[in-house]
């Protein structure tokens, strides 16, 4: 029995570079021991991004309404378990996580299991690499995260992830709807969940905004600190 | 410390208990949270540096402290409530277009129904 993966694009107004994503990732070659299905989740886009993917046989998961990219994310978690998928693999829309390193995260997966697999584009210091100040804001929750979770994690804002069965079934209850990533570890890791780190290359975005700017920026700092702190004292089961 | 100092001390623990008991519950976002947490920090600092009320309306040029507290006070709230006013008004938007999307699901899923049974 080949194992069930299944790849999530959370997409907000990527009308310009989800089509490339989809072509190569269509392209790509898994190996028999893998039933790939690709679902992308359209988060109330604006902009042509549904008519785009309709063009492609994949699955779409039409948002009504923006919930936020965590939100949209959990859509599709839910969906791989409501269909009972072993493996679900976060991958953006934007284009910035170039497809064919996803054969690494399963690699990863199948060499050393882990519930949750971070790609991450510091641990070998190549490709992109994010401007200055972002990076000092990623030390900082690096720092934050390592005090809550007693845990070292590199590149603890990347999107890059794979869920396996009991990562899916939690996060499908448990998932924050804004700037997910680093409050989603807290919570994983207080569940006790294994989480691993795979390097991986990352490509600046092909098209549309982060959802991350300016003023913005000082407001994602506090939020997240905030709820990350309190996912710690908060109770998971 | 005088007996006031104190009390809003008290009190202000209090409140900012009761507010990491919200979050942690689920009852309040942390987004709203931190317009709150921010009041109460505000607060307690004054309540620890009494003279700190004086030194601010001087430096603001206004001569009762107390009219400082109530005109920034106003203005906190009124901005807070024109921020609460834009959230509700984006909820109700929400609901409305989700409302609709479930009344023009159903009306195709009965279609199908209807297909079946013919």
């Amino acid at each position: 029995m080949p194992i069930k993966v299944l790849i999530i694009i959370p997409c907000f107004n990527e009308e310009k570079s989800i089509a490339l994503l989809l072509e190569e990732l269509l392209k790509i070659n898994f190996s028999n021991k893998y039933r790939v299905e690709i679902v992308v989740v359209n988060d109330g886009s604006q902009d042509k991004t549904v008519e785009v993917v309709s063009q492609f046989n994949i699955t779409i998961l039409d948002l009504p309404v923006n919930i936020g990219i965590g939100g949209a994310v959990q859509t599709g978690l839910k969906y791989a378990f409501e269909n009972d998928f072993e493996i679900a693999i976060q991958v953006d829309g934007d284009g910035q996580h170039p497809p064919m390193e996803i054969l690494k995260m399963l690699k990863a997966q199948e060499e050393n299991p882990s519930n949750l697999i971070i790609g991450s584009r510091f641990i070998s210091k190549e490709g992109f690499q994010s401007s200055l100040l972002r990076r000092l804001g990623i030390f900082y929750l690096h720092w934050l995260n390592k005090i809550l979770t007693q845990k070292k994690f590199y590149d603890i804002t990347s999107g890059f992830r794979l869920f396996d069965k009991k990562a899916i079934s939690l996060a499908a209850r448990f998932y924050p709807d804004e700037y997910p990533e680093p409050e989603s570890l807290v919570i994983f890791a207080k569940a006790g969940f294994s989480i691993s780190e795979t390097p991986v290359l990352m490509k600046p975005r092909q098209g549309g905004q982060s959802s991350i700017r300016y003023f913005s920026q000082v407001y994602y700092i506090i939020k997240v600190s905030l709820a990350m702190f309190f996912s710690y004292i908060r109770k998971v089961n | 410390m005088q007996k006031i100092q104190i009390i809003i001390i008290f009190i202000n623990s209090i409140l900012l208990f009761y507010i990491a008991r919200l979050i942690i519950k689920g009852k309040l976002r942390e987004e709203y949270a931190i317009a709150w947490i921010v009041c109460t920090i505000l607060l307690m600092f004054f309540s620890f540096w009494r003279n700190g009320l004086e030194v601010l309306a001087k430096i603001f040029g206004i001569f009762e402290a107390p009219n400082l507290v109530f005109i920034s006070f106003i203005f906190i709230i009124l901005i807070y409530l024109l921020h609460l006013s834009i959230v509700n008004t984006k909820l109700q938007k929400d609901i409305t277009k989700l409302t609709q999307e479930i009344a023009l699901m159903k009306q195709k899923v009965r279609n199908n129904e209807s297909n079946d049974a013919a």
